[in-house]
């Protein structure tokens, strides 16, 4: 029998994220015939800001996705043989970037360098010099003198075949949906509060947040462009202690930031939300329990306590080897416990906010009109108090989405983050440590981590806000 | 001339709450500047204060305070101005204090800024200020924290800060509202004293055409940015000119209009951003002609002294008042609907590790009162009497602690739960904040259906009952979708209604439903209850200190004071034949639109507290006629007539 040419291979987390996402997907197919949801979703479709945040964020999303099909390549084997294959596990987004992550130079080198970043006895010289680099302006040969006008020629390249690419996709779109689009890029100086008729602003600010979305995707796809262009004969953001190109371990953060951001949200989340409405809607004895279990737990500086759990659940998994057939599977198991942990540990602030703000809402007189009509206690709770802490929750869930992906790192520090084979942005920072230290200094590793987080956050951020605005009833007209 | 103000316009954003106000005050005057909420009033303030919100600027006009120009001033020199030349008093004492500084520590403040005392000097002027506003003890008063000191005493704390600059005019921005009646009394009473005294003039913002009545000199009527009508006093009320004042006048429940619907004004203030071309008035006005939409009316000179903004010749007579099926519900001899005994509602006083309680707020104690099918019964009384908890107990939403309430022959307070369950249909609530009392994230139709299906009332459909309803409360039918933000107070207090209307109560309870709405829209709900208690049957608890709405609405009316009925009977009886000390001094301390005073019991100081209730009658040391005998112990009933009863051994 003749094997495929890749095994796939269906990690937890990966499971996970494609559940999450099939979910999200029927909520939106379940939203689109609600009227209130579809209409408040509208809004945020016509809020310029989300939307060009909704593209950043979807291509984050797009490379996670890619991250998480994963497969085992196959064995060169005699023919006709059973198919072996290999223990090391791959990503469509290794396949995609196989360049990048085979490249590997000996050690450090700065961002589009063509030398290594420090000084080395060379073989047949007295003299220490700065090697040049394996893949690094290979192309160039000896002749360094076109390092300069090579790069700004591959920006060139790489800015208009975005732009080409970007042209292409929009004629295309502006055949389908007819002259809609014609107006489109216009919106964005044209003053639409002049607009008399209410129907012409609408169709003004949708075609505003149409244009704002085009213009962030051709942002995207020339700033994409000019990476791969660049990509191609140099490496981008340098390479760091071993050699890896920094670009790469970056595009691998994304999943690893995803999945701790999401994973543990939705751990933390259901418990913070409904201890903290009991506590402070039920009160008495209830009141008491929920309230002496946060402040025991918050009372154990979190870091320890994470620590302890890390390393209990590192036990387990060490002293049941025969439970992982790869790496990549303990290491997933791994990150799914942090997760679970991060999880578990963090939702004492959120519940305490939910349980004070549930104090104030249980007071107010709509709840005890709904008393007075022998409303019951479930159904007070869900339908007069959880939709006005709606957005206090979509606020603290960006702010921990931000804070957890920084925790990771500060797990990792200490030597209980992820598994040391998972790239993640706290390993990157963490290693950045050691670099920043250096003289001179190596400073490429925190920036493209920290310029890859920032725009995620950022995103997530811009895009909450609207969500927020968009199914708040009073910020509406 | 102390202030005079050309052309005022303030605008925020494409709102225009202020537009185009010109007026003068006199050295000592009180100038009135009465309108609805949203007209302008507190803005018009702020502006001459320049004290604007941020976002809101002054767009043109001038204002001269003693001879210089306020808008011109760099803002170091109207530092010097506010407080020293213009103080300001706000409506609620309770956030205008800083809780965490002592009373002598605020007037000290300003006393350092404007009079450049120091040290034992401005303690000494501080307790000299305190004793001024009437403070009793002022020099221990002057260490004490707010959150010790009584809603009015804290209003006196803020007119002394006021004064501490020695102002020429003081702009007091609806002073008492948040206070009791005769809270009230004793506030206007010491503003007018030290207006008089002093020579001050003063700006008095209000909606309450009564405290104008008691206070002003001259009237100006605001309404939609502008002012509409400018009058003295007597004038004022004796020959309103603009159709907007004298409908202010027809919607003021009372006695003559029992059982009549009172006049009211269709709509509501038009919104700040709405722009005008004609009479800003004309969608309210039932006699406006074509001109009025057409062209702004220009000021006319009624006398010497009066001016209106209207082109009518001479103001009509309000619209004609519809006239009711009159007195609606006969006395009716069946057993009454609701029936509270001897009802109590303590809350614990917890301290200790251990949490022992060591005495108990007395909030209702020993409240006894009978409703009968289809009649109004008002429960009167200040803040802080027990009127909302005695409310909330009957409903079982609050547990009794004692006493005995039966709806409709059946005991509530031994039921669980579950068994109150079927009951609750046949009691409802409608709630005082019409902003509060809705759930801002559900749709109006999904309010409304709440207690039906809570209660499975109905079929199970709800979409008919429900257009229904909302016709029934005046609302359209086409709304049900709508969130209740998109809606105004008064409508708002509608859709509470109809939410209580919607499980077919037989009794609702009405707590001060009207407290938080304008005159002309309180016209509105009132007649709409009146209409609903006509046609449904409907039994009213109506829990209020407002004695003008009692007057107009109240078949039966029961007297509280601290916790236990002090006086019951028919309204006849209890509001003008009031036998209780207590009962008079709340109706003497109510201002009436004629403008005389016929105080004859002044109460002094505040009710005291639940928690510790005065031995014997709970009323002797506020009472002028107590004595000895008063504080032995707690007068029973004595009874007048077959249904007039009273706790006093004075009477």
């Amino acid at each position: 029998m003749m094997g495929l040419a890749v095994q796939p291979l269906l990690l937890w987390s990966d499971a996970l994220l494609f559940v999450m996402t099939a979910v999200i997907v029927a909520l939106a197919l379940w939203a689109r015939r609600q009227d209130a949801l579809r209409a408040a979703w509208a809004r945020v479709a016509k809020n310029s800001v989300a939307m060009s945040a909704a593209t950043v964020l979807a291509v984050f999303v797009l490379i996670g996705m890619l991250d998480s099909l994963h497969y085992r390549p196959r064995l060169d084997t005699q023919p006709g043989a059973t198919a072996q294959y290999a223990v090391e596990v791959h990503s469509a987004l290794d396949a995609l970037l196989s360049g990048l992550r085979q490249r590997s130079e000996k050690t450090y080198s700065a961002p589009l360098a063509t030398h290594l970043f420090s000084r080395e006895a060379l073989e047949n010289s007295v003299e220490r010099e700065f090697p040049r680099l394996k893949h690094g302006g290979a192309h160039l040969g000896e002749n360094l003198a076109g390092h300069e006008n090579d790069i700004a020629l591959r920006l060139l390249f790489g800015a208009g075949a975005g732009l080409a690419v970007w042209l292409v996709m929009f004629a295309a779109l502006r055949r389908r949906y007819g002259v809609e689009f014609k107006t489109t890029l216009k919106v964005g100086d044209g003053d639409t509060a002049n607009g008399a008729e209410k129907d012409a602003e609408k169709g003004a600010a949708k075609s505003a947040a149409a244009g704002s979305v085009l213009l962030t995707l051709l942002a995207v796809f020339m700033l994409t462009g000019v990476v791969v262009a660049l990509a191609d004969g140099y490496h981008v953001f340098g390479t760091d202690k071993v050699g890896q190109d920094v670009l790469y371990l970056s595009l691998k953060s994304i999943r690893t930031g995803l999945l701790i951001g999401t994973l543990t949200t939705l751990v933390m989340l259901p418990v913070a939300v409904l201890l903290g409405i009991l506590a402070g809607y039920v009160g008495g004895w209830v009141d008491d329990v929920i309230q002496y279990l946060y402040t025991t737990l918050s009372s154990i500086p979190g870091v320890l306590l994470i620590a302890a759990a890390v390393l209990m659940m590192q036990v387990v998994i060490d002293t049941h080897p025969e439970w992982f057939a790869t790496t990549a599977e303990r290491a997933d198991a791994r990150l799914l416990a942090l997760c679970l942990i991060l999880g578990m540990t963090s939702w004492t602030g959120l519940a305490r906010l939910m349980r004070g703000e549930t104090l104030k809402l249980r007071e107010l007189e709509f709840v005890q009109a709904a008393q007075a009509f022998g409303v019951g206690r479930f159904a007070i709770m869900h339908r007069h108090i959880l939709p006005n802490l709606m957005h206090i929750v979509l606020i603290a869930l960006v702010m921990d989405f931000s804070g957890l992906v920084l925790a990771e790192a500060v797990l990792s520090y200490v030597g209980v983050g992820v598994d040391p084979s998972t790239i993640s942005f706290g390993t990157m920072i963490n290693t950045a440590r050691m670099e920043l230290a250096r003289e001179p200094m190596v400073w490429w590793s925190l920036v493209a981590a920290f310029s890859f987080m920032f725009a995620l956050v950022l995103a997530a951020n811009l895009f909450a806000d609207a969500i927020r605005d968009a199914f708040d009833p009073r910020s509406s007209t | 001339m102390i202030l005079s103000v050309q052309d005022l316009a303030i605008h925020i954003g494409a709102a225009r709450p202020v537009d185009g106000i010109s007026l003068t005050i006199e050295a000592g005057e009180c100038y009135a500047l009465l309108g609805e909420s949203g007209c302008g009033k507190s803005m018009t303030a702020l502006g001459l204060m320049r004290l604007l919100p941020a976002g809101a600027r002054v767009i043109s006009g001038a204002v001269n305070f003693e001879g210089t120009d306020l808008l011109g001033l760099p803002e170091s020199g109207m530092r010097e101005v506010r407080g020293g030349g213009i103080g300001m008093i706000f409506q609620e004492p309770a956030t205008s204090l800083n809780p965490v500084l002592t009373v002598g520590r605020q007037i000290v403040e300003a006393l350092q800024l404007h009079a450049g005392l120091q040290g034992t000097a401005a303690r000494k002027r501080a307790g000299e200020l305190l004793d001024q506003v009437g403070i009793p003890d002022p020099l221990r008063r002057l260490d004490e924290y707010p959150f010790q000191l009584s809603g009015g005493l804290r209003q006196r704390v803020m007119i002394a800060i006021a004064l501490a600059g020695e102002p020429r005019l003081l702009i007091a921005d609806e002073p008492t509202t948040a206070l009791d009646v005769t809270i009230q009394a004793q506030v206007l009473d010491l503003l007018d004293e030290l207006r008089r005294t002093r020579g001050m003039a003063l700006l008095l913002i209000t909606h309450d055409l009564g405290v104008v009545a008691r206070m002003a000199d001259r009237i100006g009527v605001m309404y939609a940015g502008q002012l509409v009508e400018e009058a003295p006093r007597a004038q004022f009320f004796s020959q309103p000119a603009h159709p907007y004042s004298v409908r202010l006048f027809a919607a003021l429940p009372d006695t003559k209009r029992r059982g009549a619907n009172l006049a009211t004004i269709p709509g509501s203030v038009p919104a700040a951003d709405a722009r005008h071309s004609g009479c800003r008035f004309v969608y309210r006005c039932s006699e406006a002609m074509a001109e009025c939409h057409k062209a702004p009316p220009p000021w006319r000179e009624v006398d010497a002294c009066q001016r209106v903004r209207c082109f009518l010749a001479a103001a009509a007579p309000p619209v004609a008042v519809k006239v009711g099926a009159g007195e609606t519900a006969t006395q009716s001899r069946q057993a009454p609907l609701l029936e509270v005994t001897d009802l109590q509602m303590h809350f614990p006083i917890r301290r200790g590790i251990l949490q022992r309680a060591v005495g108990a707020v007395r909030a209702v104690d020993g409240l006894s009162l009978q409703l009968m099918a289809g009649r109004t019964l008002a429960l009167v009384g200040e803040s802080g009497c027990g009127k909302t908890t005695a409310g909330k107990a009957m409903l079982q939403l609050l547990r009794p602690t004692a006493g005995s309430v039966m709806l409709d022959g059946v005991e509530l307070t031994t039921r669980s739960a579950g068994q109150l369950q079927p009951l609750r249909a046949k009691m409802q609530m409608v709630f005082q904040d019409p902003f509060a009392s809705l759930n801002p994230r559900l749709r109006i139709g999904e309010i409304i259906a709440e207690g039906m299906q809570a209660l499975k009332v109905g079929d199970g459909e709800t979409g008919a009952p429900i257009a229904k309803l909302l016709e029934q409360v005046g609302l359209r039918a086409d709304m049900v979708n709508r969130y209740p933000h998109e809606f105004s107070g008064g409508q708002r207090q509608r859709i509470a209604i109809a939410r209580a209307l919607a499980v077919s109560p037989r009794l609702l309870i009405c707590d001060e439903p009207t407290s938080a709405l304008d005159v002309s829209v309180q016209a509105q709900i009132l007649n709409l209850l009146s209409e609903l208690q006509r046609e449904l049957e409907l039994a009213y608890l109506f829990i209020t200190h407002n004695i003008a709405v009692v007057d107009y609405l109240a078949h039966d009316v029961a007297v509280m004071y601290l916790g236990r009925v002090v006086e019951r009977g028919t309204a006849d009886e209890v509001l003008h034949q009031a036998r209780h000390p207590y009962t008079q001094a709340l109706l003497a301390a109510v201002p009436h639109i004629d403008g005389l005073d016929k105080a004859t019991v002044k109460l002094s100081g505040d009710m005291p507290s639940p928690a510790n209730p005065p031995s014997g009658c709970h009323f002797h040391p506020r009472c002028p006629l107590a004595d000895e005998a008063c504080r032995v112990s707690y007068p029973d009933e004595i009874r007048f007539g077959a249904t007039h009863a009273v706790r006093c051994i004075k009477v």
